[in-house]
């Protein structure tokens, strides 16, 4: 599936909730399986600082394409990192740099992603295209 | 006793509605809401008396001026200064510490102690570690016990001639705890230490006699004490004042300006470059008539069964733990819930149309003496209700149960 394909999905998915609370609680059964960042790459250096709650990320390339692992302290932003990474995992390197993040609004998340937002998924999708970036230029 | 809804009123903010639930605003700790008075007083500046102060011989610049300095007068008989000119208009507390720590520089040296407390914003550790940098002081920190209290054994232990300036806050932003600064600041002078107050959160809830603290430098902001954002005071007795040389070059603070040489204004302008926030600089004195108008007693009634209420009926949640437990503090409650991010709690009580503070709060060094990211912080005000608290409890229940 191509990643607007999956971001369709995942829509769809959340088009059958009525309020933000199922919305929320759909959010945490999403953050249970999340793919895990393997406990060696939770260092310091790979968090990603967001002010409140912190997100490490890490991506390695299997046959060309980018797979992406990840961790948060909180809940809610694991989440959403599971979204996101649902939507990119797996996925060409051009096609994550020419991906956007539209979806996020479309489910009624915008507000998580804003840049004034202090939980870090601004800086871990900034940090998701340098992987892709960085992967393409080794290609 | 007060009329709540009476004067819930005043404040147009409080009848908003937030995700569609009427709007819950326990974030006084980081902001007050405003009364129409004092919006009011900032509009009808612009609306009627609107010119740069202290310069123009023409009608306007002289209204203005005239009420720019009776906001001052207001300001030095709510915090009993002995002179007009040792209150200072800045833009807020972080600006006032900034002035002192920067203007301190040339009577500090090598091997001076600056001492602040473990409970200190970061405002009021960052300026003295540069003044540390600039000059080779060292900082030197009293320390808390698990109840968020300053240990004052540790604070005699520590005094010595070495310590040239004491910096603390009257009241813990993250914590509420209320320190003892009466003796904070007589010990100091008896080491001939320089005491410097942070007043921003004592200030909502209390009226500083700075004459009788006998504190050599008081500040705060207007925006915590239902002002508006972007004014602030700093007292300074005026022998310290006079001392200190000025903070910024610019007009209003000189006598006299050659390519040579320049000679400074006398106190206050001395301290107050360039044109100031004169809307604002009014409005501060509107809204500590407003406060003194309700009256600091009964603010402090209401605010005390505020907090008895809270803590009892949040600490019947299971697993909740209350950061802050000195039974001298104000109406602020930091908590956590075993297992939970305050984050995950602040983003679904936000959804509940409850407003309070989550993260560290700018005390870092206090969440890392729990080990902890961050709390979830209420802190109320005079003009929040039992009831609103009902609503945030079982907001944070709700959360709990989501989020476990």
């Amino acid at each position: 599936m191509t990643i607007k394909e999956i971001q369709e999905e995942i829509v769809d998915e959340f088009s059958m909730f009525d309020d933000w609370m199922q919305r929320y609680e759909y959010i945490i059964e999403l953050g249970k399986s999340l793919p895990l960042i393997d406990e060696k790459y939770k260092t310091d250096e790979n968090i990603i600082k967001g002010c409140q709650s912190k997100v490490w990320v890490h991506a390695e390339e299997q046959d060309g394409k980018v797979v992406f692992t990840a961790d948060s302290d909180a809940i809610l932003t694991k989440g959403i990192i599971a979204i996101l990474i649902r939507a990119f995992s797996n996925q060409s390197p051009q096609a994550i740099l020419d991906a956007d993040t539209q979806f996020i609004d479309e489910i009624g998340l915008k507000e998580h992603l804003s840049p004034t937002r202090a939980n870090g998924l601004v800086s871990m999708i900034k940090q998701i295209k340098m992987y892709a970036l960085a992967f393409q230029a080794k290609q | 006793m007060l009329d709540i809804q009476k004067i819930r009123a005043d404040f147009p903010i409080l009848n908003c509605t937030v995700n569609g639930k009427p709007l819950i605003y326990f974030d006084n700790g980081a902001t007050s809401q405003k009364p129409q008075v004092v919006i009011d007083a900032i509009s009808n500046y612009y609306k009627e008396i609107n010119a740069n102060i202290h310069r123009g011989v023409h009608t306007l610049s002289q209204l203005a001026t005239d009420a720019y300095e009776v906001s001052r007068g207001k300001v030095q008989q709510h915090i009993n200064a002995k002179h007009s000119h040792e209150v200072i208009f800045t833009s807020g507390t972080t600006q006032g510490i900034n002035l002192v720590a920067s203007s301190f520089t040339a009577l500090i040296k090598a091997g001076d102690e600056i001492m602040v407390s473990a409970l200190e914003h970061h405002s009021n550790i960052v300026p003295w570690q540069f003044l540390c940098e600039r000059t080779g002081a060292t900082l030197v920190v009293i320390p808390m016990n698990d109840k968020g209290e300053l240990i004052m054994e540790e604070y005699d232990r520590l005094l010595s001639e070495k310590t040239k300036i004491v910096a603390v806050n009257h009241i813990s932003n993250a914590l509420g705890t209320i320190n003892p600064i009466e003796e904070i600041i007589a010990k100091a002078h008896h080491v001939g230490a320089a005491v410097l107050i942070d007043g921003a959160q004592a200030t909502p809830h209390l009226r500083p006699d700075v004459q009788a603290l006998d504190c050599d430098f008081y500040v705060f902001s207007g925006h915590k004490i239902c002002g508006p954002t972007g004014v602030g005071i700093l007292y300074g007795k005026e022998a310290w004042l006079n001392q200190l040389p000025p903070y910024m070059g610019g007009g209003e603070m000189i006598k006299e300006v050659t390519f040579e040489k320049t000679t400074y204004a006398d106190l206050p302008h001395k301290f107050e470059a360039g044109t100031p926030n004169i809307a604002d600089g009014i409005a501060l004195g509107t809204a500590i008539d407003y406060l003194n108008g309700i009256g600091f007693e009964n603010i402090q009634k209401q605010e005390k069964e505020l907090l008895a209420y809270a803590t009892a009926k949040l600490l019947e949640i299971e697993g909740l733990k209350i950061y802050g437990t000195s039974e001298n503090k104000t109406s602020v409650v930091s908590f956590n819930i075993e297992g939970i991010h305050p984050y995950d709690i602040g983003t679904i009580i936000d959804k509940l149309g409850v407003a309070v503070r989550t993260g560290h709060h700018c005390t870092q060094p206090i969440m890392n003496y729990f080990n902890i990211p961050g709390t979830v912080r209420a802190s109320f005000s005079f003009y929040n209700t039992k009831e609103e608290i009902d609503i945030f409890v079982d907001s944070v229940k709700k959360a709990k149960t989501m989020l476990s």
